[in-house]
Order: structure tokens, then sequence, then C-alpha cells
């Protein structure tokens, strides 16, 4: 009997594991919306900019309603939910889980793949916007491509935890962002504290200097969103390490 | 030599108990877990791998717990039973990511001896959405042979092969038990686990029934009472007839026509009947056995 043993790997990505999940990603067909929404995105600015000109009042509510506050989250959810979600589902994360490897590596190398996801089809496409929506304003679209990115990471970060602790993860993201996200952030002015999209906006605010979201620090939003994101990861990788395989019976 | 050891493990989900107080030993060799459809056996597998915590009790890898201890699965291999692999990867790609997974030193040479191992190395640039239930068996077994761990744990590993790929992965089970690998396998089918394992274990409905050698569960197996139903052109002289042949305990006459008998000597029942039917010039039209399905066996067996 020869057991092969190599020395612990520490390191906290995974190479394979970021391959397999680039492929999960895009070899469902789920991958295909990927692509829409940021098409969606840059349509919709090219149509403002064709119909209302260069108008930064338009450009940044186009950019923080749809982008922000719609096509950003989406893309992280299904970024995150496609990396994740159907392994749970159908047993196959045991594939990954049955290796002498750490239970947060496992979950720091599927948010890698998300958060490519987040930059390639949500932080690329809201620059693009930006840039046709005021092509003189390079602040603007660097900001939100900014806020995309950082708010884009904490979502990830939050649907992750949502994917390892429910099998509706999808519907239940949509939910928290049609009713926390869009109708109680409009209705309830307190919500800011507790918004992802929000404190994107606050870190768009300071980036490109304009008016999102009142009285919400870019301090408070980038320390939030870092809390959230290290500990959704973490708290991800701890419910990955007492995964039950059964269920069945 | 790698030992799993359950000690007192029962694990229960809210009100319903899957596993009850069961405590085995799996020794290298291989060990067959025998029993019915839900009796708990996917459940002790789980446990036995570290993909369940047990709800009292401990289960032990030479010592070392199971549960939340990544660093076990260098000696353990799991052939899960659900069928849900990278669909999208050929077999290749698949064994050679398992292969990296475990940091092995040579992936790709790994994969390969364990791809050849399972005799998959043909359809190995496949992509796995194409194979079919016996390839895809397979192509888990390479995955999890793939580290050569001393522990290798299969639930339900024959279900949907062909019998050439069964014998086949029989003789391979066979021959890792004679390098002194630990091989657990789950079944629920006699004649699969006996052809195997020197060591069954049997559990029924959550509980651990039985623990031997083939032999001694064969005898357990068929030393219990059978009961049949005879049909024959006169009932009562049969009846009669039989009832003074000591290998009959019971026999009653139904409304409806026919014999209810319990017979405690199967052996010997099954050679005094026709004998019988002949000197009494009684025929029998019909003998069936009413509880030959592997659920009343398992249920004798816990009852003993």
């Amino acid at each position: 009997m020869t057991a092969r043993v190599s020395a612990p790997r520490s390191a906290p990505v995974s190479g394979t594991i970021v391959r397999l999940g680039v492929r999960s990603v895009f070899g469902r067909r789920r991958g295909a919306l990927l692509f829409i929404l940021p098409l969606v995105l840059v349509g919709l600015a090219v149509l403002v900019r064709v119909l209302v000109g260069e108008d930064p009042t338009a450009a940044s509510d186009t950019l923080y309603a749809l982008g922000l506050a719609v096509i950003v989250p989406l893309v992280a959810l299904l970024a995150t939910t496609g990396v994740l979600a159907p392994e749970i589902d159908d047993g196959s994360i045991s594939y990954l889980l049955a290796k002498p490897i750490s239970r947060h590596t496992i979950v720091i190398s599927k948010l890698v793949v998300a958060a490519i996801c987040v930059l390639i089809f949500a932080a690329v496409p809201m620059l693009v916007a930006g840039l046709i929506l005021l092509p003189d304003e390079p602040r603007l679209a660097l900001g939100f491509a900014l806020g995309s990115l950082v708010g884009g990471l904490a979502y990830c970060a939050l649907f992750a935890l949502l994917s390892v602790l429910s099998r509706h993860a999808v519907v239940i993201g949509l939910i928290y962002l049609l009713i926390w996200e869009g109708l109680l952030g409009g209705l309830l002015d307190g919500v800011r504290w507790l918004s992802i999209t929000r404190w994107a906006g606050a870190i768009v605010e300071e980036v490109a200097d304009l008016a999102l979201v009142e009285n919400l620090g870019a301090v408070y939003s980038v320390v939030a969103m870092a809390v959230v994101t290290v500990l959704g990861t973490w708290l991800t990788g701890r419910r990955l390490r007492a995964f039950n395989l059964t269920g069945d019976e | 030599m790698t030992t799993i050891r359950l000690e007192h493990v029962s694990r229960w989900y809210r009100n319903v108990v899957a596993v009850n107080d069961v405590s085995m030993t799996i020794a290298p060799g291989v060990t067959g877990l025998l029993g019915p459809n839900g009796a708990g056996k996917s459940t002790l597998i789980a446990l036995m791998s570290g993909f369940l915590a047990p709800s009292t009790g401990t289960v032990t890898l030479d010592g070392d717990p199971l549960w939340r201890n990544e660093q076990v699965y260098r000696r353990i291999g799991l052939v899960p039973e659900r069928e849900a692999l990278f669909d999208y990867l050929t077999g290749r790609q698949f064994v050679v990511a398992n292969a990296e997974l475990h940091g092995l030193p040579d992936p790709g040479a790994a994969a390969q001896s364990s791809i050849a191992l399972v005799e998959m190395s043909d359809a190995q640039d496949r992509v796995i959405s194409t194979y079919s239930k016996g390839m895809r068996q397979r192509i888990k077994m390479a995955s999890s042979l793939v580290h050569e761990p001393a522990v290798l744990l299969l639930d339900e590993p024959f279900n949907g092969m062909d019998p050439r790929q069964r014998i086949h992965l029989m003789e391979l089970l066979r021959t890792m038990g004679a390098e002194g690998r630990t091989v657990l396998f789950s079944s629920h089918i006699l004649e699969e686990v006996e052809q195997v394992a020197r060591q069954i274990e049997v559990v029924v409905a959550g509980r651990h029934a039985a623990s031997g050698d083939f032999g001694a569960i064969r005898r357990l197996m068929t030393d219990r009472p059978n009961r049949f139903v005879l049909r024959t052109t006169d009932d009562r002289r049969m009846a009669s007839a039989l009832l003074v042949d000591p290998s009959v305990r019971g026999a009653r006459l139904r409304s409806e026509g026919g014999i209810e008998l319990e017979a405690s000597d199967f052996g010997r029942f099954s050679e005094v009947l026709p004998r019988l039917a002949r000197e009494h010039g009684v025929r029998l039209l019909e003998v069936t056995p009413t509880d030959e399905s592997l659920e009343s066996v398992f249920a004798y067996l816990v009852s003993t």
C-alpha cells in the first residue's frame, strides 16, 4: 500500500477549482444570461445618449438605477450561484470536498471565478456605458465601474453564503434584491445603512463627485462592504466544512 | 493498516432515526454493507467518509475523527451513489482534476494509471455527459482511486452495471482488499455481497442486525422458517401428511382453498414434499414461497 502524499498546500486559491468553476459557469445555459445583461446595459446607454444627448443627470440615473441596482447584483447572483448551486444541488461538490483542501480555499477559488465574471460582465460594461453616456466625463464611468466591482464582490460573498445555506439561493437572492434593495431601499431611508447597492453608490459618489445616496460616508461603505465580503466568504467556508452529503434517506 | 471504527453511533434527522446505536469496525479487506433500501447504508457511508456528523457516538479513522477533518481525505477514496459528475469535462480531465486537487506530484500519470485500472482508457477523451451508467460508475471509481487511498468507500457501486462490468469491478475490489486496503461497499443484494466480501455487516432499519463472514450470514438467512402456499388436488390429505414430518412446523387450510405452510428446515422440506405427495396420491398444483423478499429475510434477522 503506497500512499503518495505531498506537503499540505496552503494556497488560498486553487487553480484547478478556478478552471472547473469557469467551465461550470459557461458550460450551462444560464451562462448565456451573463452575456445578455451587459448588452442590455450598453444598449440602453446608447438609447439614452441618442434620445437625451449628453446629460449628466440622465447618465448617472441610468448607470445607478439600471447598472448598479440591477445589472451588477444580477451578474453577481448568476455568477455565484452558477459556480456553487448546481454542484451542491446534484452533490457533485463532494468531489471537491473529498480532498485534503481547506474549505476556505474552495470558497475563495469559487469567488475568484465570480469576481472575474463581475469584472467582465458588470464593471467593464459599466465603464463602457458611462463613456457612451458622458464621453467627456471619464470620472463618472470610472466611478461606476469601481463601485460595480466592489459592490459586486460584496454581493458575490453574500450570494455564496446563500448558496450553501439554501437550495433556493437564486429565488431567495432575487426576492432579496427586489424587496430589500429595491422596494424597501426606495421607501425607507434607513435601509441605506444596510444596502450593498447604496454602499456601492457612496463609492461612486466619492470617485465621480456626484450625489446619489444621502448621508452615507464612503468610509462607512468601504468598511461595510469589506465586512460583508470577508464575513460572507468565511461563513461560507465554515458551512462547507460541515457539508452533509446525504439527504435522500 | 487502516481501520474505521464506529462506536455507539446514532444519527437522526429531526425525529427520524436513520442510524441507531451502531458499533462496528471496518478492517482491511473487503467488507460488504448489506441491507434493504432505506436501511441507513448511505447514512453510514456518509458518516464514515466525513460527510455527516453523528448525533451521538464517534466515528474515527485510525483514531482520527472524520467529521470536519479534511486531512482524512488523503487516506480515503469515496465513490458516492449519486451519478452527478462534472458532465462538461472529459473523463480524463475529470480524473486529472481530482489528482490535482489531491496535490499529487504527477497528476497526469496518476490519472492514466487509475483510468487504466478501471478499463476506461478508450473512452477517456469523451465528454462525461455521453457516458453510460456503467462508464460513469467506473470514471467515478478512477477519480476516487487516483491518490491510491488506504480506504475505499463505495455506495451501491454495482447499480446500473452490466454483468461484465460487474465482474470486473468485483475483481478490482477483491484485488484491492488483498492488497491490504480497507474496502467497504454497500448493496441490497446478498448474492452480490457474498461474491466479493469476506466480512458482511447487515443493517436493517438503522440497526446493526448481523455481522460475520458470508457463511454465517447465509446460514442465518436460510435457516429461518419459510412460508409457502400450496395448492393440491386434496389439501386436507396433503396437510395432514405434511404435519407428521418434523420439517413442517405448521399448516392451515385456507378458506379460499390451498394450504398455508411454515417449514422450519427448508432443505429437508424440499425433499419431503414431493415424496409425501406421491405416497398419498396427491398432485401438487402450485408451491409458492410467500416471504422470499429480502425485506422479510432482513425482518427475520432483526427479530432474532
